[in-house]
């Protein structure tokens, strides 16, 4: 099933150049595509933290109602669209080549979860080859369906930047997540927040932007261990004095409770 | 002339009663071995005559032929020597044949006739007991070993010595049994500074005989904390140090002068280990490292680098605590009951998990190094624990709690978990169920979850598993990176 060019979803139309026509694959209804939307891109090969921080974004726009869009690529883009499905929340995934291709082959079980309850798109036609020539122009539809584009990690000539491009060429707005200046892995988005792009610092100055409001959750009571994080658990039992399995038992409630999140034995806050 | 002697041979742990008979017929002096003898066994011609001669007896002079019985099972290596000598000497109206008869014997001779130890002299002792023999006739040094089958040895430093005692002209002399204690200390906690979430899980490890993956960057101190799960962990009781013996003597690794294994055993085998060497096998049906682990802990250093069919020979002795080794000459099973202990770093140029240091492994290679693990072994560890980098200033205080202490808390634990086990209480049920919902865990990742914090509650001396313990509990699981694919 496709999507005729006049049928696309207005803000897609609105691009320069607008594909002829869309496929789209999964149980999700082609309306998705005309709701609020927001892309979450990013490098391939992320850190742990890059990955925290797509997951938990990709999380929290999906429960506050908005359509998670990205790539399905390893790494930021793979992480975002598990965020949204996690809520149970719509993400749509763009490819770069045929609807019916799963690529990458690491990511097949998540196309299959994300076709359960969204939709995969795109302008290619079933059967059509992965090329790295096709991927650049995957990213002006990414960009296109979107509001807003989220650049979570990006090296100096990253996808997710050509991404970024197109988002402002169509007069979207473009957020970056704040990197380490000495990490190789932030310099494309601390770029980005040098060229004028909005620093995000959290969820809702994205929401905002759309002229929503994050979904209430319950005040967060984190309690002193969480003024501590990051951390690894030794250094907050060497800080706080309390035995290892207080300090292992009270990481795991915040982590439950979605405030923190480990990832290679070091504790960061995720809200 | 004929005459008749005893022994046993080994079929994986298994003794199966071997008659060695000697028949000396006229004609040229010869001796002939038949019976499905290997080449080390063939070979005891050579020393059985040299060691006759050295002890002063007499080689018969004419045709000798020695059949070993049953003729159509394997018989391997040099523990047939003295039996062969002694049934020839008998043969020979050397010494008495009813008296031999009431004898199993075992040893491999040297030229000059003194007896040499052999593996699996408990399992030949086991046999002799249960074939109601009176005594077994073993080298000096394997007294002790033979001893902890509860039968009575006689222990014979040269041909000689057995002779004179097989024609009542000496007494057995004595032995002593050691007391079953390791003979090096183990290596101390102490030893181990910092690392409060790496000792904590390897105490709960000890007290539920959990299964433990230590991941983290190198030079972090997963393996010294591994190897010093030993030293917490209590005593093995009388029949388990009897059964881990066994497997022991057969691999020929019991001290002479300590056999008893009474302590929980501990094997560490390189990542370049076969199948065989791991799982046992091998021509000769030995047991491998994971039998020799038994009641005990086995070791895998550097995880991802094991050959992988290495690795998921392990799930089924992770699952039945027991191998069967199938070989065309048939099967044989092997107590294989260990406890798992892993290392391993989080990706494969190691820079994971380091603060100072910047991971370069692509996507793919670090999908393949993950590749490596199978899910089904990754399920096997109850406990997954990530030891950072440790921070400077940890390494500045004082030593850590000694294994002494750590011990007696681990024994405590053990018995409260043998009676009646800690129950969850509603509240735990409650954060168990909203854990389900909000991290990825799976049905067993629940279920493992749940038989930590019983751990936990038991060594807080708790009789309920309250939400403290579970939350803990759940902080060990599988990373979502490890468990989803």
């Amino acid at each position: 099933m496709f999507l005729r060019k006049r049928d696309l979803p207005p803000l897609l139309l609105a691009i320069h150049d607008p594909p002829a026509r869309l496929y789209l694959r999964g149980e999700g209804d082609a309306e998705l595509l005309a709701r609020p939307a927001i892309a979450i891109v990013g490098a391939r090969a992320c850190s742990p933290y890059g990955a925290q921080v797509a997951r938990m974004l990709g999380r929290e726009l999906a429960a506050a109602g908005v359509v998670v869009v990205s790539g399905l690529a390893r790494g930021i883009d793979g992480e975002a669209h598990r965020g949204a499905l996690e809520t149970k929340g719509h993400t749509v995934a763009v490819l770069g080549c045929g609807i019916d291709r799963d690529y990458p082959a690491a990511h097949m079980t998540l196309a299959r979860s994300i076709a359960e309850r969204s939709l995969i798109v795109s302008e290619y036609e079933p059967g059509v080859e992965p090329a790295p020539w096709r991927f650049p122009a995957r990213n002006r539809i990414i960009a296109g369906l979107c509001a807003a584009t989220i650049v979570v990690e990006a090296r100096e000539r990253s996808g997710a930047l050509i991404t970024a491009d197109f988002a402002l060429e169509d007069g979207r707005e473009v957020f970056a997540v704040p990197g380490e200046i000495t990490s190789a892995l932030s310099v494309g988005a601390n770029a980005l927040l040098r060229l004028g792009a909005t620093p995000l610092t959290a969820v809702a100055d994205v929401l905002e932007s759309l002229g929503l409001e994050a979904p209430r959750v319950a005040e967060p009571k984190g309690g002193p261990l969480l003024d501590l994080l990051p951390a690894t658990a030794d250094e907050l039992v060497r800080k706080t004095g309390l035995s290892a399995g207080k300090v292992t038992a009270a990481l795991a409630e915040l982590e439950v409770a979605g405030l923190a999140a480990e990832g290679d034995g070091i504790y960061r806050r995720l809200a | 002339m004929l005459a008749r002697a005893v022994t046993f041979a080994l079929v994986g742990l298994e003794p199966r009663r071997v008659e060695v008979e000697a028949h000396i017929q006229g004609g040229a002096p010869s001796l002939t071995i038949v019976g499905l003898a290997d080449r080390a066994c063939q070979e005891a011609k050579q020393r059985v005559r040299s060691g006759i001669l050295s002890a002063e007896l007499e080689f018969p002079g004419s045709r000798v032929t020695v059949n070993l019985a049953p003729a159509e099972l394997k018989k391997e290596g040099s523990g047939y020597d003295l039996t062969i000598a002694l049934a020839l000497l008998a043969a020979s109206h050397q010494i008495p044949r009813n008296r031999l008869a009431e004898h199993a014997s075992c040893g491999e001779l040297a030229l000059d006739g003194r007896l040499r130890r052999v593996g699996g002299v408990l399992a030949v002792a086991d046999g002799a007991r249960r074939a109601e023999l009176e005594r077994i006739i073993c080298p000096y040094d394997a007294c002790a070993e033979a001893a902890l089958a509860g039968i009575e040895p006689v222990g014979v430093r040269h041909l000689s010595d057995a002779v004179a005692y097989l024609r009542g002209e000496l007494e057995p002399p004595e032995f002593v049994i050691g007391n079953g204690m390791p003979r090096r200390r183990p290596l101390d906690l102490a030893d181990v500074r910092g690392q409060e979430r790496g000792r904590r899980a390897l105490e709960l490890a000890a007290a539920g005989r959990h299964n433990l993956l230590l991941g983290g960057p190198p030079g972090t101190g997963k393996t010294m904390l591994a190897r010093r799960l030993p030293g917490i962990l209590p005593p093995l009781e009388e029949e388990q140090a009897l059964e881990v013996t066994r497997i022991h003597s057969v691999a020929g690794l019991v001290d002479p002068d300590q056999p008893l294994i009474g302590y929980a055993p501990f094997r560490a085998p390189h990542h370049s280990a076969s199948t065989a060497a791991i799982v046992g096998g091998g021509p000769r049906l030995r047991p491998g490292e994971a039998s020799l682990a038994h009641l005990g802990v086995l070791l895998l250093d550097e995880l991802a680098e094991f050959q992988r069919p290495a690795l998921e020979a392990l799930r089924q002795p992770l699952e039945d605590g027991e191998l069967v080794v199938a070989r065309a000459v048939g099967s044989v099973r092997f107590p294989a009951r260990f406890q798992l202990i892993a290392t391993m770093n989080l990706c494969p140029c190691g820079a994971r998990g380091d603060p100072g240091a910047h991971c370069t492994c692509s996507a793919q290679r670090l999908a393949r190094y993950r590749d490596k693990l199978s899910r089904a072994l990754l399920d096997r560890f109850d406990l997954v624990v990530t030891i950072p980098r440790a921070h400077a200033l940890d390494l500045q205080g004082g030593p850590g709690e000694a294994s002494e202490a750590v011990r007696s808390r681990v024994v405590g634990a053990r018995l409260r978990l043998a009676g009646a086990r800690p129950k969850r209480t509603a509240s735990a049920d409650e954060l168990l169920t909203r854990a389900v919902e909000r991290l990825p865990l799976s049905g067993r990742g629940r279920a493992k979850v749940a038989g930590v914090a019983r751990t936990i509650a038991a060594l807080a001396g708790s009789d309920a598993v309250l939400p403290e313990h579970l939350a803990e509990a759940l902080a060990y699981r599988a990373p979502a990176e490890l468990a989803t694919p």
